[in-house]
């Protein structure tokens, strides 16, 4: 049976991890090669790099720290932020990511979409939407949640499947950061307009949050950041609380 | 040290599979073009889409090397997928190692994605009998071979029920991705590195 994914998320600035740790017997805290293969070590099921650089230096650092944790963690590597063309994903792939994050630049040019499935298959070509409630249906932002681009979420996702999504990355923006536990009428209303995999994110604060995602929201794998770095759940706590709710999840029988 | 070729056929992630090798104690070699003779075992690695990989490897000479490749060539994913007649995807003729077609899965949400059992049921060298291992799946495709004597592990994903490891002579096929397979991958490497190992000290 196949396994429901629990993945921690780093977000990297200039090759650093930006939010606090709760590993205080690193070496080096911000390093996210380091962080990435303790999760891999404690039993995470993919790690996911959110490039937050602005700069093309950031950009390329990135690069090194793909290729860097390539070379020492064997679970799979998702690479979000700043890709813009199939030469982008290109990229990145190469250095050692194996599903790219694409978020505002498919709003854009929806085309994108295609041309990445096109050329590297639609399994490794992950949308990331960024929804905000407004009464009874979610528009899609972009540029990390500033922009409203006036678009029915729902309808997006459903268009970026038909285009060539491999994946769908669903972050609930009036969650995100509140630890309130994630969107899940957002997570089942994509899940009702779409046949592709859901990764819910934003606003984890427990493991009941994350179970919840997957067996009230319909949710495929779950996503969080802070609750992994800075307070005390492990992934291992997070995969128990999965498991006692009849979950099938990978580290424990 | 062990010779291993990783076919690079102009998409997606091989430094995986590299550093992969590097760590169970080959030498991989990145090859896009030429002979493989001078290789001890050859992986095709499982990155991209059907219809260009087949097309980089006819423009590059690869088919033909590869069917001629006598050592252990391991086909992973899209690569084992390639070992096949044909495929739907892109609808391509592909290296026809295994007798058989690749086609899609009929389970959703497609693409498989994650972690699954793979159950071995023949003896191979990926595992004994009746053992059931976690491994890393990313495919909308599955090989479905003519002579299920080929299979020597399953995988049931929905109510689909695929091959997901084949092997005849020294030609084997795993549909998930052993080199993002955490330890059991790693196993799995080492082994197929000791047989190339062991074929090179016979001949």
């Amino acid at each position: 049976m196949l396994r429901k994914r629990v993945i921690p998320c780093l977000d990297v600035k200039d090759g650093r991890v930006v939010k606090g740790t709760r590993f205080v017997n690193l070496t080096d805290e911000g390093d996210p090669v380091e962080l990435a293969r303790r999760y891999a070590a404690e039993g995470a099921d993919e790690i996911c790099y959110l490039d937050i650089s602005a700069t093309p230096d950031g950009r390329s650092t990135m690069l090194e720290t793909i290729r860097d944790t390539a070379a020492t963690v064997f679970i799979p590597l998702t690479v979000g932020g700043g890709v813009r063309s199939v030469d982008d994903m290109r990229r990145v792939l190469r250095a050692g990511a194996d599903k790219v994050v694409i978020n505002s630049a498919a709003v854009q040019r929806p085309r994108l979409i295609q041309e990445c499935a096109r050329a590297f298959g639609r399994q490794c070509v992950v949308i990331a939407i960024d929804a905000r409630r407004t009464g009874r249906s979610w528009t899609l932002h972009t540029h990390g949640g500033r922009v409203d681009v006036h678009l029915d979420a729902i309808a997006w996702a459903a268009r970026a499947e038909r285009l060539g999504a491999g994946e769908l990355l669903i972050t609930s923006i009036d969650r995100d950061g509140t630890k309130d536990g994630y969107d899940l009428a957002l997570l089942r209303a994509i899940r009702n307009s779409t046949t592709i995999p859901i990764i819910a994110s934003g606003g984890a604060g427990r493991p009941a949050d994350l179970t919840a995602a997957i067996v009230e929201g319909a949710a495929d794998a779950v996503l969080a950041a802070s609750i992994f770095h800075r307070s005390e759940y492990s992934i291992a706590e997070v995969k128990a609380d999965l498991a006692s709710a009849g979950v099938a999840v990978r580290g424990i029988t | 040290m062990t010779r291993v070729a990783v076919i690079d056929h102009g998409a997606g992630n091989l430094v995986s599979m590299v550093r992969a090798l590097e760590r169970v104690g080959a030498a991989p070699t990145l090859v896009d073009q030429g002979s493989l003779k001078a290789f001890d075992a050859v992986v095709l690695p499982g990155v991209g889409a059907t219809g260009p990989a087949m097309r980089t490897l006819n423009r590059a000479g690869l088919s033909a090397e590869l069917r001629s490749f006598e050592g252990p060539l391991l086909g992973v994913c899209v690569g084992m997928q390639l070992l096949f007649e044909s495929s739907s995807e892109d609808d391509t003729e592909c290296l026809g190692l295994f007798k058989g077609k690749v086609e899609s899965l009929e389970a959703s949400p497609l693409p498989h994605i994650g972690w699954n059992s793979v159950v071995t049921e023949s003896e191979g060298i990926f595992g004994s009998p009746a053992s059931e291992e976690l491994f890393y799946f990313v495919h909308s495709f599955a090989a479905r071979p003519d002579d299920d004597a080929v299979v020597t592990a399953w995988t049931t994903y929905g109510k689909d029920r695929f091959a997901s490891v084949v092997a005849t002579g020294h030609v084997t096929g795993v549909q998930f991705h052993p080199e993002r397979s955490g330890d059991a991958g790693l196993d799995l490497l080492t082994r197929f590195v000791a047989t190339a190992t062991e074929a090179r000290h016979v001949a």
